[in-house]
């Protein structure tokens, strides 16, 4: 992350406050979410997605990704591509009609 | 012999070598933790219906969202470790940095209390398959948080004389750190829901 002036640190520090103040927001979202009534594939879906913003955000302002180089932007989109690819085993293990012992 | 570009900008990457080789472990961490949420997808879709237990069934929701609340604030910490040796403030960065390295105490304490009361009701990894990759994961992960707290110790205490003779240097080193303490939080925002809560 390219900053240097004090005064670009002193607005990002109040950014920082900021994110965490949503982080705990959503992190309390999270935990009433689950509490109510709603069919697991709901549930499921709800809580990936705010699990999803909070680590946007995470990623995004703690780890200075909104204002990164383009060689790190391409090492996590092949990290992404092959995350993905991770995630469509168990898909692919489901259409083999796989079942496991609890 | 020195280290080359651990400060100045490679011309051909536009970065320095700490920040694109603490991004490329972190890609080989996001490999590793992906692997074990395949698995614990597969091994769920996978159980007979009825016999896959919620989370809260048997893990402690209160304990955890606790330490969500700490992990997050331990990251917050370590932000602002950084920001204050952007800011040139040595003192502001021992507060921080102290802070950060106990919070992550208070996150292993508790942790060690939630396998403590686990074990003592005989629920240990061999019990059911949830509680096979349950105890993997947040194993793991609690192993990334040890690694975390001797790394950031270390800038803590012995560490530090490098901000005396090499400032630069030493900034871009806690910001490695701070990238990697992120990505442990980070795991966590998804271990939470998924193995707690759902």
């Amino acid at each position: 992350m390219s900053i240097d002036s004090a005064e670009d640190i002193k607005k990002h520090v109040k950014v920082y406050l900021m994110v965490f103040a949503a982080l705990m927001v959503l992190t309390i979202i999270t935990v009433g979410v689950a509490s109510l009534p709603l069919t697991i594939p709901f549930a499921i879906a709800l809580a990936l997605v705010i699990a999803t913003v909070k680590g946007s955000l995470v990623a995004s302002y703690f780890m200075h990704l909104v204002s990164e180089k383009s060689p790190i932007y391409w090492t996590l989109i092949v990290t992404a591509a092959f995350f993905a690819v991770l995630m469509f085993v168990p898909l692919l293990a489901m259409l083999d009609g796989i079942r496991l012992e609890r | 012999m020195e280290i080359p570009y651990t400060v100045d900008i490679r011309p051909d990457t536009g970065l320095n070598n700490v920040k694109l080789g603490i991004w490329l472990f972190l890609a080989s961490e996001v490999m590793l933790f992906g692997g074990l949420f395949s698995s614990y997808v597969l091994l769920r879709v996978g159980a007979e219906a009825g016999t896959w237990p919620q989370g809260a069934e048997i893990l402690s929701v209160p304990l955890a969202t606790f330490n969500t609340i700490v992990l997050i604030s331990s990251s917050v910490t370590m932000v602002m470790a950084w920001a204050s040796l952007k800011l040139r403030d040595l003192s502001k960065y021992r507060l921080y940095m102290s802070a950060t390295v106990a919070l992550a105490l208070v996150f292993l304490i508790v942790k060690g209390f939630e396998y403590a009361d686990k074990f003592s009701h005989h629920l240990y990894p061999s019990e059911s398959t949830f509680l096979g990759i349950y105890f993997l994961i947040t194993g793991l992960h609690g192993l990334h948080i040890v690694g975390g707290v001797i790394v950031n110790s270390y800038f803590l205490l012995p560490g530090v004389k490098m901000w005396h003779t090499a400032p630069e240097r030493f900034t871009n080193r806690v910001e490695a750190a701070g990238l990697y303490w992120h990505f442990v939080d980070l795991v966590w925002i998804f271990l939470f829901p998924v193995l707690y809560l759902l």
